[in-house]
């Protein structure tokens, strides 16, 4: 789960990473008001999932209060990346003396925390790391221990001459992995990490991602979701408890497991077809979930063709069956399924299937070249 | 032989009074697979099926009954201490099916078991069967057969359509071993594929792998320079789109390397016969053992 800027400062401020006062609004005039408060120059910031927010005109400066009031009435409503932005941030335009950047993510090769610094930071650090790598920093943690003192000074001061600098960022890298075992995130970063010209190290700007294997343990993180900032496709996918990407195809596509939903989209490819989406109905599958996954794709009007791919395992196809009936009951279809199933209770699954008058496949390829078929009479 | 079970596997089940820990024990006992134990806390004393001895602890568990190997099908929120317990209690095979863990409990957990010299398998993972002999997870066993192909799979659904192929088309299977689809998991490619290249019983090696993290190209590393054996490899996610970005991070540590087309040249740079849809795996295996 992605959190916005706004919610990822305020949990850096949480466990004790300095950031600049601000304040998240959602209309003009709060705007105006927090630009009051702060006092001279403010930089207005749009809170949406979406990278490149400057560029989008998303991120404006502003010298007085009137100002800051007219450039949050532009960006409140605008669409960045297909998102509309409902809230901005108000924060003091910082003086800047230097722009690092610090991150830690889970990285699978090392199986371990790793944190990366470096003192080019901004918002070209994927240049950076493209063009000059020995510019970046990188350490793997080993979580028995956490993020050493000596490590983090090591990495403090390959951003900061200065040994105070250096101490005050070791420090907050070292409350940076905190955060990231505290929170449950996958993702923590802060850039930039900036200097100001009286000397002070702050985090100007933050992102985190946080595991959503974790919200279960952490209830106040996961009443921070947005569901205004995500597909409403795709946030009623996640409530029925499937995973749904859309895509821009016309071959629906029901299957179980990521690995043979992907499978599926490619040998729908490679019979001349295009899949509509990606839709894993998981395993220990009950009827009412396959209910809901097809009222998902029956309600994206491109899709002219449904296919149900199942290789019964943990899921029992006669779930899988009786959820396809139950479905067709409630709402009929508008465009031809074609059903493969095999596996776990395939023969029940195939009775149920056929009483209701529903004609089931066990091959694969046969199922998917009819799927492309029906999807372009 | 077989891969990493076999028929002295000795099983005990972390969860075995739970929905799919219950359904999922009847189906390896069925299979033949000695299910020694089960372990449910609360629940110690009762009898599984009037057959299976269940305990409050693994400890406990291992002492009474000599268990070996473990599957666990706990919730998510537990399935890290449940590894931690097994591997505690000096059990050398664990195998973890449940699928939802968080990834930072892994950083933890995979320390733990490499310390005592534990292999894990999973978690998020389908679990293992050597053909006729042992079924420890959820791999459907009517869907095997005895045989001299070795499959190892991030995958769980997409291996058993792999089986499937093989199986109607009188391939049988030495072991089929689903590594699990998580960023982080106990068991890597190249550990299965170092099994199976020792293992005297199998002929050739299907590897089933899919987008994002590097393993299938430090896969294909090893099979170039380690493996006389010939191997056949599949990659799911061709059309996927790409991934969410995560942040600055994710680009900064990765580049551009999880995609399908960069893993499959890869597997062909390394002398692996590359499938282009499952249906591909007979006619490439024959050609490769011809």
């Amino acid at each position: 789960m992605n959190l916005h800027e706004y919610q990822a400062r305020e949990l850096l401020r949480q466990h004790g990473i300095p950031v600049p006062d601000a304040e998240v609004v959602e209309t003009a005039e709060r705007a105006r008001a927090v630009a009051e408060r702060l006092g001279g120059r403010v930089v207005i910031k749009a809170q949406v999932h979406a990278g490149g927010r400057g560029k989008a005109g998303g991120v404006k400066l502003a010298a007085t209060p009137a100002e800051t009031a007219s450039h949050a009435a532009n960006i409140l409503g605008m669409t960045i990346k297909g998102l509309t932005v409902h809230r901005v941030l108000v924060a003091p335009a910082a003086d800047i003396a230097s722009e690092s950047y610090v991150g830690i993510i889970v990285d699978r090769l090392s199986q371990r925390p790793v944190l990366m610094v470096s003192p080019a930071g901004g918002i070209d650090i994927e240049e950076v790391a493209a063009t000059t790598p020995e510019k970046i920093h990188r350490l793997a943690i080993d979580p028995r221990y956490g993020l050493l003192p000596h490590q983090a000074l090591g990495l403090g001061l390959a951003l900061y001459r200065e040994v105070a600098q250096a101490r005050a960022a070791a420090e907050i890298m070292q409350k940076l992995y905190g955060t990231v075992y505290a929170v449950g995130a996958s993702l923590a970063e802060i850039n930039p990490l900036v200097t100001t010209p009286d000397g002070r190290v702050v985090a100007l700007d933050a992102k985190i991602v946080v595991d959503d294997n974790e919200l279960e343990r952490h209830p106040e993180i996961a009443a921070l979701r947005d569901p205004t900032a995500e597909a409403p496709a795709e946030v009623t996918a996640r409530q029925a408890g499937l995973t749904f990407i859309k895509l821009d195809g016309s071959v629906g596509c029901c299957v179980n497991g990521a690995g043979l939903a992907m499978a599926t989209m490619d040998l729908v490819k490679y019979y001349g077809g295009e899949p509509a989406n990606f839709l894993d109905i998981g395993g220990s599958s009950n009827p009412q979930k396959v209910v809901d996954a097809l009222k998902i794709i029956t309600a994206d009007p491109s899709v002219r063709a449904i296919l149900f791919n199942i290789f019964g395992g943990i899921t029992r196809c006669d779930d899988v069956a009786n959820g396809i009936v139950q479905a067709t009951r409630q709402f009929p279809l508008r465009v031809p399924l074609v059903i493969r199933l095999t596996g776990t209770n395939e023969a029940v699954a195939v009775q149920i299937l056929t009483q209701a008058g529903f004609a089931a496949l066990t091959d694969m390829d046969d199922a998917v070249r009819q799927a492309v078929a029906r999807a372009r009479a | 032989m077989s891969v990493f079970i076999d028929r002295g596997t000795r099983l005990l089940v972390q969860g075995i009074t739970g929905r799919d820990g219950s359904f999922h024990t009847k189906q390896m006992m069925a299979y033949g697979t000695q299910v020694v134990a089960g372990v449910t806390p609360g629940k110690g004393g009762q009898r599984f099926e009037q057959a299976v001895p269940v305990f409050d602890t693994v400890a406990e568990a291992v002492r009474e009954t000599a268990a070996n190997t473990s599957v666990i099908y706990v919730p998510a929120t537990v399935a890290a201490s449940a590894i931690f317990e097994a591997a505690d209690a000096g059990l050398q095979l664990i195998v973890c099916i449940t699928e939802g863990i968080p990834v930072l409990d892994l950083t933890r957990v995979l320390p733990f078991v490499r310390d005592r010299g534990v292999r894990l398998i999973g978690p998020n993972c389908p679990g293992l069967i050597a053909p006729g002999k042992s079924k420890v997870g959820i791999i459907p066993g009517s869907i095997c057969q005895p045989g001299r192909i070795g499959i190892v799979s991030r995958s769980g659904t997409l291996t058993y359509e792999i089986i499937h192929q093989l199986s109607t088309q009188q391939l049988g299977q030495s072991t089929c071993v689903g590594i699990g689809g998580d960023p982080l998991i106990g068991t890597s490619f190249v550990d299965c594929l170092a099994a199976f290249e020792a293992d005297p019983e199998t002929d050739a090696v299907v590897v089933i792998g899919e987008i994002g993290g590097t393993d299938e190209q430090l896969a294909a590393e090893f099979v170039r320079a380690q493996m006389t054996k010939p191997v056949v490899g599949f990659i799911a996610g061709q059309t996927a789109p790409p991934g969410r970005r995560m942040g600055h991070a994710g680009a900064i540590i990765s580049g551009s390397s999880g995609t399908a087309a960069e893993k499959m040249q890869a597997f062909e740079r390394a002398g692996i016969a590359v499938m282009r849809r499952p249906a591909d795996v007979v006619p490439l295996l024959r050609e490769r053992l011809a």
